[in-house]
């Protein structure tokens, strides 16, 4: 693998110019059509689907020479499969990383939206697993097809009400569905539903693509992005009702971490390069160490 | 076919390509933003930026149709040489590429199907000047509002009113462009 | 005090390094080659090939070794190897009709022109270990080489389908020119055309294959289908070469065949003709090409004026958008990657939904006090 990745082999950032052309035309009809997916001729990546195949290629597809990437997963740059995809990104197309949100002119990542606001010349690439929001409600393409078309999304919300029938909440925590432009229903992807405010009014480019489905869609910034709700029962983005332990912060979103056997568990940033900041910033939380002691 | 046909094309490729097609991904994202472009020669009466936006998005599975004065022997060889992008008449056209004039009247371009809204051409419009003033441009991509100097204003709201159908735009100028995908709303000023 | 989980970079080469020293297994034994693999896992390789959409035997003799003999991880192998290759062109329709056979068989007609010829098939082998092979002792060959020698004599035998289709007896597919659809270039879209189906059954996990078409001979889609035809031979490919003006062979490659014969259909303007199913695959891999041939003949009720029942096998989308075993293993496998935020996010809410029901349950109780 190593060998056969080694420059000259593989075109830059590995796609052939003909493919990502046809990447590339998605891409400029999603932006167009906000919150609609589009088909495209998703390719055979040398890693597997269901593991940001297509997120992979909407980078191969917009990476320059010049851009910064940051790669996560679950908010982390050092989760397993974001340093798998972002070594593939230095091998293949010797571009420049970071962990650093501002540094970064993409990011992609799976399940979170960073932190720190993001800016304009950014662009925000999600790993999709089912692109259709209403696939579990419908599993027929031809069906759910139909129903964009239609605008027909009342199956949508009678599965939100019946939630709240019998919970007395929408219990859907993650890839809570929004309404793009007030026109499509989208799936923002597995993020919590903490995440949904951010979609909406970003100053980024957001990209969505999902390889082992075929499609791609996008968020032009400053897009109008609603979470779908109920006038009795409004959209809430919620969080463990906890501070992280390590930098203190009480606005980001949390993981919980279990410490021993006897139910010890602290909670600390998902985004670990907000928390990195914030810890070298001074702030402390519960089990934080100062800084000096840190580094020692 | 002539030697110019051969000339003019991307050097770099893959880097060419990619850096154009992040100018055209910000103008189509950002409209009424101008991003600038180099990397393509093309033959008159094509401008930089066209030729540039022709050399990034066609290939053979692309028609393209040229319009007016762009409809021209050197212009048709050297599109065929660089991009195998067949020639079509203008219902058939993936990309339009010609003056406003000579594309008008712009009702006869694909503006894709209630299902597969994307099965719509672009049209590539070719401008004196490109600059942002003009007609008031909102909608997605648009903090609060932004201009533009658009060719007119009715066809492009009329294009708005077919949303999410409808065709998309990119305004080329020299080295510059500007996109305005159908999903913004025009108004005059 | 925590520290957070770090260094996956070391973790994963360290995982690379394990992983090429378990592939090689103990090292007294010797290594396998690739030519070994080719030539003695034969119908693996084959496997790879048709689901790999890629007939090359060393490569998939490689990807077999690569993948320490785990089909679909080698097929995995070969389709990212063969997304990446140029493409220089599309051949011309194989003639499976000039194909030289070295099995040939139906079970419609007792004998017929050409005959029937059993070739290397495990149909009436006892399925009985061989000791044998495990001391590493070889089979006679007088007897292969018996098979083999009459086998170099025979002459392009016709199919089978001819016969019926000569009185009118088999519908007959109109021929086309048209180009077929390549659901490796073009995202798929459904209803899809034959073609297309036919592609997506070829490339399909054998094993869902088989089961689909297991499960129409039981009920589910019944077709009543007879292997009108079922042919394993070689067939040369030739391709147009603009410059020339005419058609080169560029090679020869196996193919097997299966030509389903099938319920009738008719209507009171057509006089009852018997329906065709088609299996068609890289090498001697019978099973999947009569399995496929049930399944496409399932899938054509449509076309054909039959009733949809409901059978799994006669669900275009169902079958077509779960047929692939690389994207079914991947989506399959990628629930072991972290997915703690948003299971995080479901135990803030199933925690929030308990409180608040204990709380409800605790008031209702001081209630009734």
């Amino acid at each position: 693998m190593t060998d056969t990745l080694e420059a000259g082999a593989y075109n830059f950032a590995y796609l052939d110019e003909q493919t990502k052309r046809m990447i590339r035309r998605a891409i400029l009809k999603g932006i167009a059509v906000p919150g609609y997916q589009v088909p495209f001729a998703s390719r055979e990546m040398p890693m597997p689907y269901g593991w940001g195949t297509g997120g992979v290629q909407v980078t191969a597809a917009c990476l320059t020479p010049d851009d910064t990437l940051k790669v996560i997963d679950q908010g982390a740059d050092d989760t397993t499969n974001a340093v798998s995809i972002r070594k593939f990104f230095q091998r293949t197309a010797a571009v420049a990383v970071t962990e650093a949100t501002a540094e970064a002119s993409i990011i992609q990542t799976r399940h979170r939206i960073p932190e720190a606001p993001l800016s304009e010349g950014q662009i925000l690439v999600y790993q999709v697993p089912i692109p259709e929001p209403l696939r579990f409600l419908e599993p027929r393409e031809t069906e759910t097809r139909k129903m964009h078309e239609l605008e027909e999304y009342g199956l949508m919300h009678v599965k939100l009400y019946e939630d709240i029938a019998r919970h007395g909440h929408i219990a859907t925590a993650y890839a809570y569905p929004v309404k793009v432009e007030g026109r499509y229903v989208m799936d923002p992807s597995p993020i919590p539903r903490f995440d949904n405010p951010k979609l909406a009014a970003c100053p980024a480019i957001q990209l969505f693509g999902a390889g082992r489905e075929q499609r791609i869609y996008a968020l032009p910034p400053y897009t109008a992005v609603v979470s779908l709700d109920f006038d009795d029962h409004p959209f809430e983005a919620s969080k463990a009702p906890h501070d992280c332990d390590l930098c203190g912060a009480s606005d980001s979103y949390l993981d919980e971490v279990i410490t021993d056997d006897a139910g010890g568990r602290m909670f600390v940033c998902s985004d670990t390069d907000y928390c990195r900041s914030r810890c070298e910033a001074g702030h402390m939380g519960r089990l934080g160490v100062p800084q000096q002691e840190a580094a020692e | 076919m002539t030697l110019d046909a051969l000339l003019g094309g991307f050097t770099e490729t893959p880097l060419q390509s990619a850096q154009a097609f992040r100018a055209a991904l910000e103008a189509l994202s950002r409209p009424g933003q101008i991003e600038t472009v180099t990397g393509a020669t093309p033959p008159a009466p094509l401008s930089v930026a066209a030729g540039v936006l022709v050399l990034t998005l066609c290939d053979p599975t692309t028609p393209v149709h040229l319009a007016g004065a762009h409809d021209c022997a050197a212009l048709r060889d050297w599109i065929t040489f660089h991009t195998g992008a067949p020639l079509v008449g203008a219902t058939a056209a993936q990309f339009a590429i010609g003056t406003w004039a000579a594309l008008a009247p712009v009702n006869r371009f694909a503006i894709g199907q209630p299902d597969y809204p994307d099965r719509s051409a672009t049209l590539i419009v070719e401008m004196e000047h490109l600059a942002a003033h003009g007609a008031r441009l909102s909608g997605p991509g648009i903090k609060t509002t932004a201009q533009l100097s658009l060719p007119e204003t009715a066809a492009f709201a009329a294009n708005r009113a077919l949303f999410p159908l409808g065709f998309d735009t990119f305004l080329t100028s020299g080295a510059c462009l500007a996109g305005l995908p159908r999903s913004t709303r025009v108004e005059t000023l | 005090m925590y520290v957070a989980v770090k260094g996956g970079e070391r973790a994963i080469d360290a995982a690379h390094a394990w992983l090429a020293e378990e592939r090689r297994g103990d090292r007294t034994v010797a290594a396998l080659s690739i030519d070994q693999i080719r030539e003695q896992l034969a119908l693996a390789v084959n496997r790879v090939m048709v689901e790999g959409s890629l007939y090359d035997p060393d490569l998939a003799a490689l990807a077999i070794k690569q993948a320490r003999g785990d089909l679909i991880e080698a097929i995995f192998l070969i389709r990212a190897y063969r997304t990446t290759l140029p493409r220089f062109g599309a051949s011309n329709p194989v003639k499976t009709a000039e194909m030289a056979v070295v099995r040939r068989i139906s079970a419609t007609f007792k004998d017929l022109p050409g005959g029937q010829v059993l070739g290397p098939t495990f149909d009436y082998t006892h399925r009985l270990l061989d000791f044998a092979l495990m001391a590493e002792g070889e089979a006679p060959i007088g007897l292969a080489e018996q098979g083999a020698a009459a086998l170099g004599t025979l002459d392009p035998v016709p199919h089978v389908t001819e016969f019926l289709n000569r009185d009118g007896l088999i519908e007959t597919e109109a021929p086309s020119d048209g180009t077929p659809p390549d659901l490796t270039r073009e995202p798929m879209e459904l209803p899809a055309a034959r073609p297309l189906r036919l592609q997506a059954l070829t490339r399909g996990d054998e094993g869902f294959v088989l089961s689909l078409a297991y499960s129409t001979q039981r009920g589910y889609g019944r077709t009543h289908a007879f292997v009108g035809e079922l042919r394993i031979g070689s067939v040369a490919v030739e391709m147009e070469i603009p410059e020339l003006g005419f058609a080169v062979e560029i090679g020869e490659i196996e193919l097997t065949e299966c030509e389903s014969v099938n319920q009738f259909k008719g209507s009171k303007t057509e006089p009852p003709q018997f329906t065709r199913g088609y299996g068609l695959v890289f090498g001697q891999t019978e099973r999947k090409a009569i399995a496929m041939s049930l399944v496409d003949r399932a899938l054509r009720w449509k076309e054909l004026g039959e009733d949809f029942t409901g059978a799994p096998a006669q669900d275009e989308e169902f079958v077509l958008m779960h047929a692939d075993n690389v994207q079914a293993t991947g989506f399959l496998e990628h629930i072991k990657l972290p997915h703690y935020v948003d299971f995080q996010s479901e135990l803030e809410l199933i925690r929030r939904l308990r409180s608040e029901a204990m709380a409800a349950i605790t008031t209702t109780q001081e209630a009734a006090e």
